[in-house]
């Protein structure tokens, strides 16, 4: 166990032989003119038009955006929970039909099933077919990661927000996928709880470094967790037409600096005043 | 990662013993009515405002008890009739369930079966009494059909419902770790439906016990609504009293304990 919590963790191929057996190697994720329409005939408008872009394997993204410019939209259309209008999502260069093994989806709420114990919870993220001596030994270990091994006989009920929402990413996590996709998974939570899971994700990643698609509305998330940040919007130089056309990717920045980055730096804070000028707040 | 198990379950001894004194607070407080209308009824036939063919002593009532009870017929009486209204329960829960599961999860069982149900709920049930004594003759099977009927509606209504309502979002997020048909069915959908059920099932034990006494008032020698007509046409109304006093202790006795079932799935599920 503490070889794969310790930080100095070396890369996934390299890493303890019991983990890699159960283990995906994280998988590179392409949207390809991917565009989402909804409703038909007049009442049809754009969500998203022409996402085009290339996330590494490995690799941290965040999909920064207002609200209802189509982050989850996205993120969705990459689990295969909805499809597009036009365009596709390529997962290692074979696009997405329909709920997707290779994804693991955590969402903004727990969405933990109330009559199970935590642990049993977990048990549903486990990938079809392995056994239940792997299963078991990989939900111990999960629930070690996430620090519920004291709750695993507990109900979703019976603890906190955030604890429910680690159990949520122990679930995700069971599923060994290729790509973890997360849908503002700390928004609902109080802003200390908020900061402990951002450092229990990164101590995750370096665990089992996935590809990650974060979508936030949170830009110091955002700039604490992600390799680049996409912002979603409207483009204003598309033209009159652009409030109809749905939104598309506005800006890409690479954050700069190592993991965990100090939150309080100067580099950071720049950059936060522009990504909240570009997502059209004042950054004062 | 220690840091991160701050927060602790909540203690609940205390609430426990709470939630006990409250019951018995609860309990005393549902006797007080009941204890109410005994007494006023022993008052106004001690005081005679009511003649006692209208309404005689409950100490007659109770040697009427003691009088059937000498001869064999009391708990004759009582045990056909909690014999036909669980069978007639549980047949019509158990058809209840099945049907109501089907247009619960299938568009194709909702849009084939639904408006045919939704006609037949539409007749009032002892509308179906001529039909089944024509069809059964006088019998076992015509009334425990009907007590059927009439607990198959409150199941199925429930069932069917509850189906549809489930939580889409937990539904959203099993399918999105692939869960489908059979498993989901089994890990999701029917243990969210399970309290639904329970109240279904509690409505429809009500209405067993309200169809059986429509059965037996109709055309039978034996049960509590026989004793019922029984009672009336010889003028006995201290049976008849007897009649609709067991029908409500009976009828509460198997509430409660379907109450009890009730209260331990949806600790269970919910």
């Amino acid at each position: 166990m503490t070889a794969v919590l310790s930080p100095s963790a070396p890369e996934p191929s390299l890493d303890s032989r019991a983990g890699s057996a159960t283990r995906t190697p994280a998988l590179p994720v392409a949207f390809r003119g991917l565009r989402r329409t909804f409703g038909t005939g007049a009442g049809a408008h754009n969500v998203l038009r022409d996402v085009d872009f290339e996330i590494r394997a490995g690799e941290v993204l965040a999909i920064l955006g207002t609200s209802g410019c189509g982050k989850s939209t996205l993120l969705r259309a990459a689990a295969g929970l909805d499809s597009p209008t036009a365009g596709s999502v390529d997962i290692d260069g074979t696009p997405v039909q329909g709920i997707d093994s290779r994804c693991a989806f955590a969402f903004q709420e727990p969405r933990l099933l109330p009559w199970h114990t935590l642990q049993a919870n977990i048990a549903i993220g486990l990938p079809t077919g392995i056994s239940a001596r792997d299963g078991k030994a990989k939900v111990a270990r999960l629930l070690d990661l996430v620090g519920l091994t004291d709750f695993a006989k507990h109900r979703p009920r019976e603890i906190s927000g955030g604890m429910a929402q680690r159990a949520s990413l122990a679930r995700a996590l069971a599923r060994n996928p290729g790509v973890l996709l997360l849908d503002e998974p700390f928004g609902a939570l109080d802003a200390l709880t908020r900061i402990r899971m951002q450092d229990l994700l990164l101590d995750i990643h370096r665990a089992e470094p996935t590809t990650v698609l974060l979508v936030t509305h949170d830009v110091d998330e955002a700039l604490q967790l992600a390799d680049r940040i996409i912002v979603l919007g409207k483009d204003a130089s598309a033209g009159a037409g652009a409030s109809a056309a749905g939104a598309t990717i506005v800006r890409t920045v690479a954050v700069p600096g190592e993991r965990p980055r100090d939150r309080g730096s100067v580099d950071l804070a720049r950059l936060r005043a522009s990504l909240l000028a570009t997502l059209g707040v004042d950054g004062h | 990662m220690t840091q991160l198990r701050t927060s602790a379950a909540t203690g609940t001894n205390v609430a426990d013993g709470r939630a006990a004194a409250n019951g018995w607070a609860r309990l005393l407080l549902g006797l007080i009515i009941p204890a109410a209308v005994l007494a006023a009824w022993q008052l106004s036939t001690a005081a005679g405002v009511f003649s006692v063919v209208q309404l005689p002593p409950p100490a007659m009532v109770l040697e009427a008890a003691a009088d059937l009870l000498q001869r064999g017929q009391l708990g004759q009486h009582i045990a056909i009739s909690t014999q036909r209204a669980l069978i007639g329960f549980a047949a019509g829960a158990a058809l209840g369930l099945v049907f109501g599961a089907l247009v619960g999860l299938s568009r194709f069982a909702d849009a084939l079966l639904a408006p045919t149900i939704g006609a037949l709920r539409a007749v009032p049930s002892l509308a179906w009494v001529p039909l089944l004594i024509l069809w059964m003759r006088i019998g076992e099977d015509s009334k425990i059909t009907l007590i059927l009927i009439g607990a198959f509606f409150p199941v199925f209504t429930t069932v069917s419902l509850a189906l549809r309502h489930v939580d889409r979002n937990l539904v959203e997020a099993a399918r999105a770790f692939g869960l489908r048909g059979v498993r989901l069915l089994t890990t999701v959908q029917l243990p969210a439906v399970v309290p639904a059920v329970f109240s279904g099932l509690r409505l429809a034990l009500a209405q067993a016990w309200l169809f059986l006494v429509a059965a037996e008032l109709i055309a039978s020698s034996m049960g509590l609504g026989f004793l019922l007509t029984d009672s009336q046409n010889n003028g006995r109304t201290d049976r008849l009293l007897l009649a609709i006093v067991l029908l409500a202790v009976i009828g509460k006795i198997t509430d409660a304990l379907l109450g009890l079932a009730e209260k331990w799935a949806v600790k269970r599920w919910a």
